[in-house]
């Protein structure tokens, strides 16, 4: 038999007590595409970070074809054909594609001849996996799916075999994802090997022959591709069965709550992020904003909750209006008024992470009774408040007094929105939900905002994962470049047809 | 290379106890090349500052004085920095707090005294606040670092005073620039006073009921920063500007707040060496308290358990010091101004050089146990 091309023994790695991998045993075929599959912080990027030599194990071996290998710097593992995408592009903005490819080696390429010989060898490999890059354009012209293709470009061109994608989709639009695909395959047909590390099961089970699952730091699985399926993959993950779809009924429309008439927004820079934007939702609805980052969504959402000045238009709320130009109510009348925001970015805006858990909880209500009278927070109330709300959303651990930075991604996002939702707002603005948030917190999220609907809330849902947009809107909206480029009712769309507003193309 | 430690694994008397105490011992094995060097004996140095500061009564008394002015300094400083703003004008906002008490008390001395002493300490406050108050709305407004102003404006209230003293307040009858002294019913009552009660005699002390007030001022800064509303948005908008915005609470309010309340603590020194010890305005009474103070603050962790017993140290120090200077004639004054240098630099700029060491030492220490 072959030996496989990379193959992990008794892997361990912790860091202070945290063993976060537990006797990892792994083998990567030759020429196939390798999912590996498990909730945030389960261990995938730790060990991928072993594989590329950026930290080293405690123990255990690394082979490459057999032959046992040691792996202290990244250097190294490039020495041995492994090649790594990661998530944020390690690329010089201002260089050019071929400028940051030769990066590193520059001295011998500068001025010799070996920089012609090097473009031409980079044009073959741009033809034979139909890469498609022009290697003097300026990386920051260059959109994030071509950026991701000079990645893979540069691995290519150090020799790499073995090919480690770390979540390689979620910058990506539909388009972008099925062009990554399409080269992924190619690569594959050359012979090259995939390792790819993802939390979408869409992903898997498109692309890849074999799939280990990761939990707890263990790999808990191992199984084809073939025999498996999305439901039985998310229960391995989880340790529990998972409902993939939601329990959602027919959405009950009640009276606008909540209207933007042309709306325009600057960012911190004086561009216009924001162009003319109108649109209501009702009291039990969900309206969901669809885009990829950076199309204005922030923006709009941080005017919509009173953090940024408008710059022309207005909102109205219950048909009063709460801004314009001249009037921004600030965010703690408008939660008086009864809206409340779960910012897109929870670690910058939505927690003080250095803050006790319970100090986060009444972050932004800590003024109001019962938690402060007469301006002194009142600790009893305080703790036996959060206790309360943390076991109804299932915070783990139940300890109001630890750290919040201690806290998991999911953790701290249920965190925000037990305190956000505690209040039943009539009003909710929710950005990015679950971003970096594992599939069991995802379903239980997704469950409370339907429930918020239910009881006639009115939501405004922004999200870049277009799966979250799909299953949880009544009504989608898609922003690019600032403008509404489309309106759908969710029952008749279709991925392609949102992946195609998003990209700007219809 | 040490591995990261976790540190939610850390115990509080490790990052709380042990690593200042490893800072501090540090500080002192230096100093003690410094005396060395200087061709004393270190040993002999410890034996006089500790007899110098505990020895005998008075030596006491006059630690525990250089206590109190640090308390002050000390929690001045603390109260800015849990709003993340580095105000290093204590200095400044003392000079200013003690022009307050000056003016204040000379004024109101006809009424009570126990009301005079309440509108004097208002004044120190309220004077302190407000030569704090310019530096910390050209932070907020304009963004003009308060580190620049703050100490910008310890020059200008050192002028400003100078200024005050030779042409505008100074005691016509006298040549030096220092002020008239204040009616003798209003002084602060003193350690010596105290003590004769008990008839215990002590020849001078400078130690005075502004202990008392230093002790009360600990508990209110305690009170204010982890129980009240207003320390909870403070703390918030120096941990996290961005989600403060999101939850509504002002920056600019914030800033200028926890500034005037850090300018009014520095400006209580001004009781102190006014209403307890000279009894006038003498210029340069603040005498770099303002500038220690941060070092006992960054000692303390900004808390004022850990600043109380750090303004002792500093206290021990500058009175042992002075007892030593007068032993051993190799050793001046500035020798124990370095000796302090060493220790800021110890406990505040190189404070984590050997945090994650000792941190991952105790950790992996009680793993082990742990897993026996």
């Amino acid at each position: 038999m072959v030996s496989p091309i990379l193959e992990l023994k008794d892997i361990n790695k912790s860091f202070g007590h945290v063993q976060a991998n537990k006797n990892i045993n792994l083998k990567i075929n030759k020429g196939t595409i390798h999912g590996i599959i498990g909730e945030n912080g389960a261990g995938k990027s730790t060990l991928m970070s072993i594989v590329y030599g950026l930290y080293q194990a405690d123990s255990g071996s690394i082979s490459i074809s057999g032959k046992e290998i040691k792996l202290r710097s990244p250097r190294d593992s490039i020495e041995s054909g492994i090649g790594m995408v990661h998530q944020h592009f390690m690329l010089v903005e201002n260089f050019t594609v071929l400028e940051n490819i030769v990066l590193g080696f520059e001295g011998e390429f500068v001025f010799g001849q070996k920089l012609k010989k090097a473009k031409e060898d980079l044009k073959n490999l741009c033809d034979t996996y139909k890469l498609n890059i022009d290697l003097d354009s300026v990386i920051s012209d260059l959109s994030v799916g071509f950026r991701q293709r000079v990645e893979i470009l540069k691995s290519l061109y150090r020799g790499a075999e073995i090919f480690i994608l770390d979540e390689p989709t979620g910058v990506l639009t539909p388009q972008e994802v099925d062009e990554l695909f399409k080269i992924l395959r190619s690569l594959k047909e050359e012979g090259k090997t995939i390792v790819l590390i993802t939390h979408k099961l869409n992903e898997i089970m498109d692309l890849t022959s074999e799939v280990s699952v990761m939990r707890q730091g263990e790999v808990v699985g191992h199984t084809k591709t073939t025999d498996t399926d999305k439901e039985k993959l998310a229960e391995m993950m989880v340790g529990r069965s998972v409902l993939l779809r939601l329990n959602k009924s027919e959405a009950k429309l009640g009276d606008v709550m909540f209207k933007v008439k042309n709306l325009s927004v600057k960012d911190d820079l004086d561009v216009t992020r924001v162009k003319n934007v109108n649109f209501e939702i009702r009291s039990g609805e969900i309206l969901g904003l669809a885009g990829v980052t950076g199309n204005g969504q922030t923006e709009l959402l941080e005017a919509l909750s009173g953090i940024r000045k408008v710059e022309s238009g207005e909102i109205y709320l219950n048909d009063e209006k709460i801004s314009d130009k001249d009037n921004l109510l600030d965010p703690r009348e408008l939660k008086e008024k009864g809206l409340a925001h779960v910012p897109e970015d929870r670690q910058r805006m939505g927690l003080v992470t250095d803050f006790k858990a319970y100090e986060n909880l009444i972050f932004g209500y800590h003024d109001q009774e019962p938690y402060s009278k007469s301006s002194i927070l009142r600790d009893g109330d305080i703790l036996s408040f959060s206790r309360k709300v943390m076991e109804e959303y299932d915070v783990r651990p139940i300890s109001p007094q630890l750290i919040t930075s201690n806290f998991s991604g999911g953790n701290q996002q249920k965190i925000i929105l037990s305190r956000e939702l505690n209040e039943n707002p009539k009003i909710l603005l929710v950005g990015q939900p679950t971003r970096g948030v594992d599939i069991g917190a995802i379903e239980f999220i997704h469950q409370r905002l339907i429930d918020m609907r239910d009881k006639g809330a009115a939501i405004l849902l922004v999200s870049v994962e277009l799966d979250e947009v799909l299953s949880l809107s009544d009504r989608i909206l898609v922003m690019f470049d600032g403008n509404i480029v489309g309106e759908r009712v969710n029952k008749d769309v279709t991925d392609r047809d949102l992946g195609l507003l998003m990209a700007g193309v219809a | 290379m040490v591995a990261a430690v976790d540190k939610s694994r850390v115990p509080w008397w490790v990052s709380n106890l042990i690593v200042p105490l490893v800072n501090l011992i540090l500080a002192l094995l230096v100093s003690a090349l410094f005396i060395f060097i200087a061709g004393e004996n270190p040993v002999q140095a410890v034996k006089l500052i500790i007899y110098g500061s505990f020895g005998y009564l008075d030596g006491f008394a006059y630690t525990l004085y250089y206590t109190t002015n640090f308390v002050f300094t000390g929690l001045a400083f603390a109260v800015a920095f849990h709003c993340r703003l580095f105000n290093i004008g204590g200095e400044g906002q003392a000079y200013i707090g003690g022009l307050g008490v000056f003016l204040v008390a000379i004024n109101v001395s006809f009424l009570p005294v126990p009301i005079v002493w309440l509108l004097a300490i208002a004044g120190a406050f309220i004077f302190g606040a407000a030569w704090a108050f310019i530096p910390a709305y050209l932070q907020a407004k304009r963004g003009s670092h308060v580190v620049i102003t703050t100490i910008m404006f310890n020059f200008i209230a050192s002028s400003l005073m100078v200024f005050l003293l030779v042409d505008v307040i100074r005691d016509m009858k006298q040549m030096g620039p220092h002020t008239v002294a204040l009616p003798k019913e209003i002084w602060f009552p003193t350690f010596k006073e105290f003590a004769a009660l008990f008839g215990v005699k002590i020849r001078y002390s400078p130690l005075n009921v502004s202990f008392l007030l230093a002790i009360a001022a600990s508990f209110f800064v305690w009170f204010l920063v982890w129980k009240t509303k207003w320390g909870y948005e403070m703390r918030a908008v120096g941990h996290n500007m961005q989600a403060a915005i999101y939850a509504g609470i002002s920056p600019y309010k914030n800033i200028i707040i926890a500034m005037c309340i850090s300018g009014g603590l520095a400006g209580l020194l001004g009781i102190n060496e006014i209403l307890g010890v000279h009894h006038k305005i003498v210029a340069g009474f603040p005498a770099g308290y303002g500038f220690t103070g941060i070092a006992v603050a960054l000692m303390g962790r900004n808390h004022p358990i850990g600043i109380f017993p750090a303004a002792f140290l500093f206290g021990i120090l500058y009175q042992g010091g002075s007892e030593v200077t007068f032993d051993m004639p190799n050793i001046t004054r500035y020798m124990f101004v370095a000796v302090q240098g060493v220790i800021i630099l110890f406990s505040g700029a190189l404070e984590n050089l050997f945090r994650p060491q000792i941190e991952s030492f105790f950790v992996n220490k009680l793993n082990m146990k742990r897993e026996i």
